[in-house]
Formats: C-alpha cells, sequence, structure tokens
C-alpha cells in the first residue's frame, strides 16, 4: 500500500515536472540558451487562465486559449529583451537577465494578481478514482499523457519535419543556416514562445491540485530545470524520463526514509548522476560538426 | 566681483537662518502639541502578504481607541494611534519601533502577526523601558524573554501552550492514544515540533511519527502513507493555508478520515476554496471569534466595527477575529495600566501592568492578567476549537 501509493503519486509529480523541464529542452535544442523565468510562465500561464476565466467571467476554453497566447508573448519579449542583446554579444549575461525577469514577474503578479491563493477548480480534481488501491485524481493520470504526448510531437516535430530539421539546423550552425535562407532570429523567438507556452499550460494542469498564487512556480522551475539537466537537456524522451525518474526518488523516499530526507537525498542524487554522466542520463555528448 | 561672491554667501545665510528660525518654532511647538495626546504605536505588516492581519490589528485598536476617548480618554487626554508598516520584515520593524519611541515618543506599541518581526523589537523594547504589547504573534520567546526587566507583555497565544492544548482537546475530543505531526518544514514548524512532542510525552502519548512538508509541495500522501502505517489516530497539524489545503486534499485522496487538529495557521487565508469541503473537519485553535453566541460585549464591538468600516458587512469579513479581539483587548488593558500609572513613563507604566485589577474584556474577564513571572495574559484555557463552516470561522460545538 505505501509503496503503491507512492509510486502513484511520484510518476503524476514527475509528469509535471518532466512538462515544464520540456520547455528548457525547446530553447536550448534551437539556440544554446535557456529561459530562466520558466517557473514564472508556470505561474504566469495559471494566474491568467483564473483571471480571464474566474474573475472575468469568460467561457474556459476562451480563457485558456487566450492565457495560452499571452504566455506565447511573454516568451517572445524574454526572447527580444533579456536573451537576444546579451547573447549577441557572446556574453551569457542572459542566465542573470531571464531569473531577474522571472523575479518582476513573480513581483508584478504579486501586486496585481495578491499574494493571497486562491483556487482553480476542474472537474478532473474533485473525485478521485482507485488506481491498485491508491486514490488518484483523473487529472494526475491526465498530465503523464499530456506530458508523454507533447514529447513525443516535439520529437517528431524536430526531427522528422522540413520546419524541425531547419530548427535543428540553426543550432548547429547559425550563419549556414542564414545563408540557407532560415530566418535565424524568427526560430529563436519562436523556440521560447513555444517554451512559454509549454510552461503556461502545466501551469493550467498543475493549478487545481495546488493553487494559483505569485510564487507557485518558484520551486517547479528549480526541481524542472534539474530533471531537463538529468535527463540530458537536449532530449525530449530522456527529460520526461528523468521527470518521472525524479518524482518517483522524491515519493519513494520521502515514504520509506521520511520527509526529513526527501530533499537532501534528491539533490544529492542528482549531483552523483551528473558527476557520473556528464551529458545526463539519456543524453549524448554534442558534436560540434566544423 | 567680491559683492557677486558675498551676495550668495549671505542669501545662503539668510536662507538658513529663516530655515533654523522656522525649525526652532516647529520643534519648541512639538512638545506643547504632543501634550495634548498620548500616543501609542503599532509596528505590524501593513502590506504584503500579511497586509489583513495588520488591517484586523488597526480595526481592533481603533474601536478601542474610539471607546476610551468618548469616555473621556486617559489622564485627561485623548488617545491617538500611530501606525508603521514593518513590511513583515525584522530590520524594518526595528526601525519603525525606534522611530516610534524616540520621535514620536509613544507611551508603548503594539506589535503584529510576524513572530521574527516581534522578537527583532523585544531587545530594543527592553533597552528603551518603553512597553511592548504583543497582539498576534505566538512566538514563546516573545514574552519569556530572559530579560531582568521585561518590557513586553502579550494578549495573544503563546506556542508552547497552543501546543499544551491541541493534545489536551484531541485527548478529551477524540480519546487520541498515538497522535501523528505533520508539521511544515521552517523554524515555526520546528518549534511546535518540539512543544508538541514535550506534551505528548507529559500526557504519555507515544507519536506514531513527525512528518514534513514544504510550502510548494502539491501531494502529501507519501508522509500521511507514513504516518496512516504507524498507526497514527489524530494528526497534528502546523501550517499556513496553503500547504494545510494540500494536506486535506491529499487526505481526500487517500480517503483516509482521520481527526485533525490544527494550529491556527489556516484561519488566515480560504481554507475552504483551496482545500474543498473537507477543510472544515479540521479543528483550530483561535482566541476569539465573533460567530456562535455572542456575549453583550461582542454584540457592542462588532456593531462598532460595522459602523466605523463600511467594508464589514458580514462575518467573514472579521474572520480571522483574533486580531481584531486581541488588540480590542490589548488597548484596553494598556489604558488601564496608563490610568493606574498616572503617567506615561515606561517604567511606572510597566509596574501599572501587574497591578491592573480586573478588566470585562471581549475573550474573556480579565483578573490581575500580568504579573513579572507571566507577561502573557491569556493562558491555554482561553483557547477556543473552531473550524470552518463556509468562508466563516465558527466554534466547534
Amino acid at each position: 500500500m505505501l509503496i503503491v501509493s507512492a509510486i502513484v503519486s511520484g510518476l503524476s509529480l514527475g509528469a509535471m515536472y518532466g512538462l515544464i523541464a520540456l520547455g528548457y529542452h525547446v530553447t536550448y535544442a534551437v539556440s544554446n540558451t535557456v529561459n530562466f523565468s520558466q517557473g514564472s510562465s508556470v505561474m504566469l500561464g495559471a494566474v491568467l487562465c483564473y483571471t480571464l476565466w474566474i474573475t472575468f467571467g469568460w467561457p474556459v476554453t476562451l480563457a485558456v486559449v487566450v492565457a495560452l497566447f499571452l504566455c506565447a508573448l511573454f516568451g517572445l519579449v524574454v526572447e527580444r529583451f533579456l536573451v537576444r542583446p546579451f547573447a549577441a554579444r557572446g556574453s551569457n549575461a542572459w542566465l542573470m537577465a531571464t531569473v531577474a525577469g522571472g523575479i518582476i514577474l513573480d513581483n508584478a503578479v504579486m501586486f496585481s494578481f495578491g499574494k493571497e491563493p486562491r483556487s482553480l477548480p476542474s472537474v478532473l480534481a474533485q473525485k478521485p478514482v482507485s488506481l491498485f488501491g491508491a486514490g488518484v485524481y483523473p487529472l494526475q493520470l491526465a498530465i503523464p499523457v499530456v506530458g508523454i504526448a507533447v514529447a513525443l510531437g516535439l520529437h517528431v516535430l524536430l526531427n522528422r519535419t522540413r520546419a524541425g530539421k531547419r530548427l535543428l539546423a540553426v543550432v548547429q550552425n547559425p550563419s549556414a543556416a542564414r545563408l540557407m535562407g532560415i530566418d535565424v532570429k524568427r526560430a529563436i523567438a519562436l523556440s521560447f514562445a513555444a517554451s512559454a507556452v509549454l510552461a503556461g499550460l502545466a501551469g493550467m494542469l498543475i493549478a487545481p491540485l495546488l493553487s494559483v498564487s505569485s510564487d507557485m512556480g518558484l520551486m517547479f522551475g528549480i526541481k524542472a530545470f534539474a530533471v531537463a539537466i538529468l535527463g540530458g537537456i537536449g532530449s525530449a524522451s530522456g527529460i520526461m524520463l528523468a521527470g518521472f525518474l525524479y518524482g518517483l526518488a522524491e515519493a519513494l523516499i520521502t515514504a520509506l526514509l521520511g520527509s526529513s530526507y526527501t530533499q537532501i537525498l534528491v539533490f544529492s542524487a542528482v549531483i552523483a548522476a551528473l558527476a557520473l554522466m556528464p551529458n545526463g542520463l539519456f543524453g549524448r555528448a554534442a558534436v560540434k560538426k566544423v | 566681483m567680491v559683492r557677486s561672491l558675498l551676495k550668495p554667501r549671505f542669501a545662503l545665510s539668510r536662507r538658513a537662518a529663516v530655515l533654523g528660525l522656522g525649525a526652532a518654532v516647529l520643534l519648541g511647538g512639538a512638545p506643547a502639541f504632543a501634550q495634548e495626546t498620548i500616543k501609542v504605536g503599532l509596528v505590524a505588516a501593513l502590506s504584503g502578504q500579511s497586509a489583513k492581519s495588520g488591517e484586523a490589528i488597526t480595526r481592533g485598536l481603533e474601536v478601542a481607541i474610539d471607546e476610551i476617548n468618548a469616555a473621556g480618554g486617559v489622564l485627561g487626554k485623548k488617545v491617538e494611534l500611530i501606525r508603521r508598516d514593518d513590511e513583515s520584515n525584522p530590520a524594518k520593524g526595528v526601525v519603525a519601533a525606534r522611530e516610534l519611541v524616540q520621535k514620536e515618543k509613544v507611551a508603548a506599541f503594539f506589535g503584529g502577526i510576524d513572530t521574527p518581526v516581534s522578537l527583532a523589537i523585544v531587545p530594543f523594547a527592553n533597552q528603551a523601558k518603553v512597553p511592548f504589547i504583543s497582539v498576534w504573534a505566538a512566538g514563546t520567546g516573545i514574552t519569556r524573554n530572559g530579560a531582568a526587566e521585561n518590557y513586553v507583555f502579550r494578549v495573544s497565544a503563546v506556542d508552547e501552550l497552543v501546543d499544551e492544548a491541541m493534545i489536551d482537546y484531541a485527548v478529551k475530543t477524540y480519546k487520541t492514544a498515538k497522535p501523528g505531526l505533520m508539521l511544515i518544514n521552517n523554524p515555526w514548524g520546528e518549534s511546535n515540533e518540539k512543544g508538541l512532542k514535550a506534551a505528548s510525552a507529559a500526557k504519555g502519548l507515544t507519536l506514531a511519527g513527525a512528518e514534513k512538508f514544504d510550502n510548494a509541495d502539491v501531494d502529501m500522501v507519501p508522509q500521511l502513507t507514513r504516518l496512516k502505517e504507524a498507526g497514527a489516530d489524530t494528526l497534528f497539524l502546523i501550517a499556513n493555508v496553503q500547504p494545510a489545503a494540500q494536506v486535506v486534499k491529499s487526505l481526500d485522496r487517500m480517503g483516509w478520515n482521520v481527526p485533525v487538529v490544527s494550529h491556527w495557521g489556516p484561519a488566515g487565508g480560504r481554507f475552504t476554496e483551496l482545500g474543498g469541503p473537507s477543510a472544515e473537519k479540521v479543528h483550530m485553535v483561535q482566541t476569539y471569534t465573533f460567530s456562535g453566541n455572542l456575549s453583550k460585549k461582542g454584540q457592542t464591538v462588532l456593531a462598532a466595527l460595522k459602523t466605523k468600516y463600511p467594508q464589514v458587512t458580514t462575518l467573514a469579513d472579521v474572520t480571522p477575529a483574533v486580531g481584531i479581539a486581541n488588540a480590542y483587548d490589548a488597548m484596553h488593558l494598556l489604558a488601564l495600566a496608563i490610568a493606574k500609572a498616572g503617567t506615561t513613563e515606561g517604567p511606572a507604566l510597566r509596574q501599572a501592568f501587574y497591578e491592573i485589577g480586573s478588566y470585562e474584556g471581549l475573550i474573556k474577564s480579565y483578573a490581575k492578567p500580568f504579573s513579572p513571572t507571566n507577561q502573557d495574559a491569556l493562558s491555554k484555557d482561553d483557547y477556543i476549537f473552531t473550524h470552518f463552516k463556509g468562508a466563516e470561522i465558527v466554534p466547534v460545538n
């Protein structure tokens, strides 16, 4: 009973981490940069969905679509003002700039949305169903499905379609890609928009299980980055797998050893894994073709 | 050339003279003005996450001050409240306390919801010899601070006593024999872990375990499953509203219907909205609620709140009531102390706190509420157990 419920909890948590971590993968695959305000994009998706749907009373589908569109816009802004100016100079300052951007967004939301956590209702998170004797909300089962579908979709998009190959060409050799008529700037901007949309989607899926508040994204952002690195940031399927492993480790350690040890052991395991496999559990060493 | 060099200097010194004269007039006038009122201070969170707590305390103080002033004030002077925002930040709290004492010359001042802020102010209050009255923060060390001359008083719950009260209540209500602890992973959880363990040991109870969780944790099923497997028959919960709601939802998912007795954390937010219907089953410590059968005093204060603050329309608007009620009683007790002392000098005022006789308050009838060995006006018998009913906090029947 203890083990079964921990496995179910762990897999559903892991799927959330994986889904958010895919956002890191998308921008990394295209531009070798990462949006460290990813956690804030998670929060933005949930807060916008709550505001448009519950506060303004819009139909839920419209609220979701508009919220995701605004997330995409946020991703574009991050790329244009917090990444591009620094990356163009060959500087790594985009790292700190995106962290700062996230903090600014969190605080802006705190002032406008309020600090009090609110509840995003969902029919999929009201009545638990029994799975091998452990109770779960249907939403907890839906999240892994969405996560795996998104990971597969990204894999197919990047490796099997012309547009995807064009994107990958950008990261391998931006100037050659430009010479071949690929709009490099647009490709990178789009990847940031896509990454923010993925995070916003994750936020909406997670919110009914947690609650909506301005600081909800912080811990998710950090854990998801650990997952992205662990899985090998260049591999979508690796990231989803690493997400499941991370979630399982968290839940099993809590269940078997007690919650005092969870964070210490999980993050130690992350460090150990990276020391032994520097490219992540499922990543391959980057080969730079000259 | 020489003239033009000299002229501005002259002009400057003339301006300085005028400014100096103005300042002298203002400063000379200030003490005369200050004598017209007795100033009392408040250092509390007036903005940010806990802004609502500062608002509640303000309302309790203001209603009491109106009553005191309507009855002619204290020592023939009107009482005036001066508020400063600590933004839940200990450093800002100390700066605000210094300003209230040294610049505004308050006779005494009240503290807010945050234990860390109050703990930072305690040494300053004792050193400045100005009474500091906690009306919310429950950290044990605030009043039990080890100072030879203790200027810190409290009209609120005390963590250590809350832990004892929770155990007493659970044993009486649920025949608890093997409780499990669910604690937030921060210093507040830590200090209550100690208190609950000591109180359990004193009652001869064995613990099923003590589990921790973080603010942003989504799923507490693993922790709860451990406690369940270890045979927990009651849970003691120390957490604020969001993680407390996650505990309730996790219990729902497990289908585990176990009694939950909680510190007052969940009272500070939308517990039933976040935790769902099962949140109503959690019993929480409070010092006061305006719901249920109100005393005459309760009715008067509630009516005064509604008149003074048009935003107060339903009982959910005076939830949680602890900030209002504690502040209201504390202000009246302070006025009695000032009247007894016949002065606002710190040392005499401190002595007068110990000489307060009886006072028919909102929370209870106080009789000799303070002594040098007990600077807390409320004891564990004064706590009440409540639960949410919709958005309202009502006493447990």
